[in-house]
């Protein structure tokens, strides 16, 4: 009996020995023992996944008493999971639907929206590609699968292959309603069904990088220099514009978007604080470097 | 007689805690099935109620904007499964007959511990070495658009399954009573002709039980088939068809459960996917170990 008893008692120590190690885990540092003050949960875009790490480690060296963990999965994800009370923060690369806001009411909570950066969708394809710049309705065009080849816009005979975002990321639907529709509200033109759908950001860089036939789509801030930008005109006849800083900021660039966070209307002080921090100028320097545009220091007129 | 008692009453304590624990660990599993079963019905179901059928089966899936068809997703996981299969049950049933029949014992004792690497590699990480390695590689090799199509799903899926299939089969060649390989060597006939007529015949239930479990291993993997195949939802439209990309039922899930809000039609049509995959399991499940009952009480009739 005694060793059996043993045996049961370990095993159930082991259990909650893993049970309590695995909920401790977050991105804050092992500091010193400071007290913990606030702890903040946010979740969402994977766009802003990056942006919003970075400023979670400068907020948590500044502030030792407060943790945040960060984590992605898409704009929806996070929304779903702040209505549903599991997050504080809901990184967004997009604005909450109605049906979101409905939701969210319906279970008592109002969302506040918050700007915190802005970022351009930069639209790639493979450095041997030697299609340089392509027009708003060009690139609707090739998504709706009406245009299939390359060289009817000035490339070479090769099949398209579109390459996406999944539904659930914030881009995708950003892209849908901006890009393919044109920013037509009444326009119902949907992705052609052969449209590969990635699950990552990463995904797409990296069948772009390989693959010469390939179009896709990402946050400025994923783009990498192995990847060829394509210059963007609003319609034919205007001039195409790289996506950089100043071109979003000064409005040129047509395919830009604001990044938000949001949160509920009585959230606590901490969460209050952090996002204040955000809209800083110093928490907007990262911003800048993590290849996104700062809301701070600039008027931007959005068309 | 009082000291007996005195002594054997906590035993027969600790006794009956087991008996009850073992039985309690055996019985759980049926509950677990069936509140899992449960689970997905009242979760799925009402999607029938809310969705017309003309919609399920339709040709569409882009459910963000009220498109649910589960046909191209259906044919997403069949066309995968099957060309995982035609490459893996070959290769699979090869290897173990390599291993059972042929192979001298110091190679065994190296293949084995790798298939078994093989088996216990994460899908996640093939997955990787498909999305960098394979499927770039079957682009240029057979000109393809792209090459995150069924084929790349396919071949990685036949890696997954393989170790399974080696596996059993190779336990069903073993428990072939070596009296039938004697007699027919004995009869005059070629090492071939042993294998080919005699060893792989009489394990033949063993080999179906083998390829049943790689049929549910291969419908039911995620991971590894989300990375490579493209994901682009469509109904095969010609002879390319293996070539194209495909979206399966498991990365269709996978991907849009943390999206959806909590019942929402949306929400109830994936769990309507996740039951049609329960009632594949289950089929698949069921005609494997029907065919290997079979093939147990034909052996005992040949025997008596």
């Amino acid at each position: 009996m005694k060793p059996f008893l043993r045996f049961m008692f370990a095993v159930i120590l082991i259990l909650l020995g893993g049970c309590a190690s695995g909920s401790s885990i977050s991105s804050a540092p092992a500091a010193q023992p400071t007290r913990v003050a606030a702890y903040i949960q946010n979740k969402g875009s994977d766009t802003i996944v990056n942006l919003a790490l970075a400023w979670a480690e400068r907020y948590q060296e500044l502030h030792p008493d407060v943790r945040i963990s960060v984590t992605g999965g898409g704009s929806g994800t996070g929304i779903a999971a702040m209505i549903d009370g599991t997050v504080d923060i809901a990184n967004a690369s997009r604005a909450m639907k109605a049906e979101e806001i409905a939701a969210a009411k319906a279970k008592g909570i109002e969302p506040v929206e918050h700007v915190v950066a802005r970022d351009a969708i930069a639209v790639i394809v493979n450095p041997a590609n030697p299609v340089e710049q392509l027009t708003l309705e060009q690139i609707s065009l090739i998504y709706q699968g009406a245009i299939n080849n390359w060289k009817e816009v000035g490339g070479e005979d090769r099949p398209i292959v579109r390459l996406s975002r999944e539904t659930n990321s914030g881009t995708h639907v950003y892209f849908l309603e901006e890009v393919l529709r044109l920013g037509q509200k009444e326009n119902k033109a949907l992705f052609s069904m052969d449209t590969l759908l990635l699950p990552s950001s990463e995904g797409i860089i990296s069948e772009v990088m390989d693959n010469p036939n390939a179009i896709g789509y990402d946050g400025l801030g994923y783009v990498i220099p192995e990847v060829k930008v394509v210059a963007v005109a609003r319609r034919a006849g205007e001039a195409y514009i790289k996506p950089s800083v100043e071109t979003v900021n000064n409005g040129e660039y047509p395919i830009s978007r604001d990044l938000y966070m949001y949160t509920r209307r009585d959230a606590g002080q901490a969460v209050l604080d952090y996002l204040g921090w955000i809209k800083s100028s110093e928490a907007q320097k990262i911003v800048l470097k993590l290849g996104f545009v700062p809301i701070v220091g600039q008027s931007v007129t959005r068309k | 007689m009082a000291d007996a008692t005195l002594v054997s009453s906590p035993r027969r304590t600790q006794e009956w805690v087991i008996n009850l624990i073992i039985k309690l660990s055996g019985y759980s599993s049926i509950l677990f099935v069936t509140l899992i079963f449960i689970f997905l019905m009242r979760e799925g179901l009402p999607a029938l109620r809310n969705v017309p059928l003309s919609s399920i089966l339709g040709e569409r899936w882009y459910p963000i904007e009220g498109y649910f068809s589960i046909l191209p997703l259906i044919y997403g996981s069949l066309v995968v499964t099957v060309g995982a299969l035609l490459l893996a049950i070959p290769f699979g049933v090869g290897t173990s007959v390599f291993l059972s029949e042929i192979a001298p014992p110091w190679m065994n004792q190296i293949i084995k511990p790798l298939i078994e690497i093989l088996a216990g590699l994460p899908s996640v990480v093939l997955g990787f070495l498909g999305i960098q390695v394979a499927a770039p590689y079957l682009r240029r090799l057979l000109d393809l658009p792209t090459g995150l199509s069924a084929f790349s799903g396919a071949v990685l899926l036949a890696l997954i399954a393989t170790p399974t299939i080696v596996s059993i089969t190779e336990d069903a060649l073993n428990t072939v009573p070596s009296g039938y390989r004697q007699a027919a060597l004995a009869l005059g006939a070629t090492r071939w002709q042993v294998i080919w007529g005699v060893t792989v015949p009489a394990a033949r239930s063993g080999i179906l039980t083998a390829v049943m479990l790689g049929v549910g291993r291969s419908i039911g993997e995620t991971m590894a088939v989300m990375m490579v195949t493209g994901n682009a939802p469509v109904l095969p439209s010609g002879w390319d068809f293996l070539f194209t990309p495909v979206r399966t039922m498991t990365a269709t899930i996978a991907s849009e459960m943390g999206e959806v809000a909590n019942g929402s039609t949306h929400y109830q049509v994936l769990f309507f996917i996740g039951i049609v995959l329960f009632v594949i399991s289950l089929v698949v499940n069921i005609v494997a170990s029907s065919v290997s009952l079979r093939g147990r009480t034909r052996a005992e009739r040949v025997l008596s």
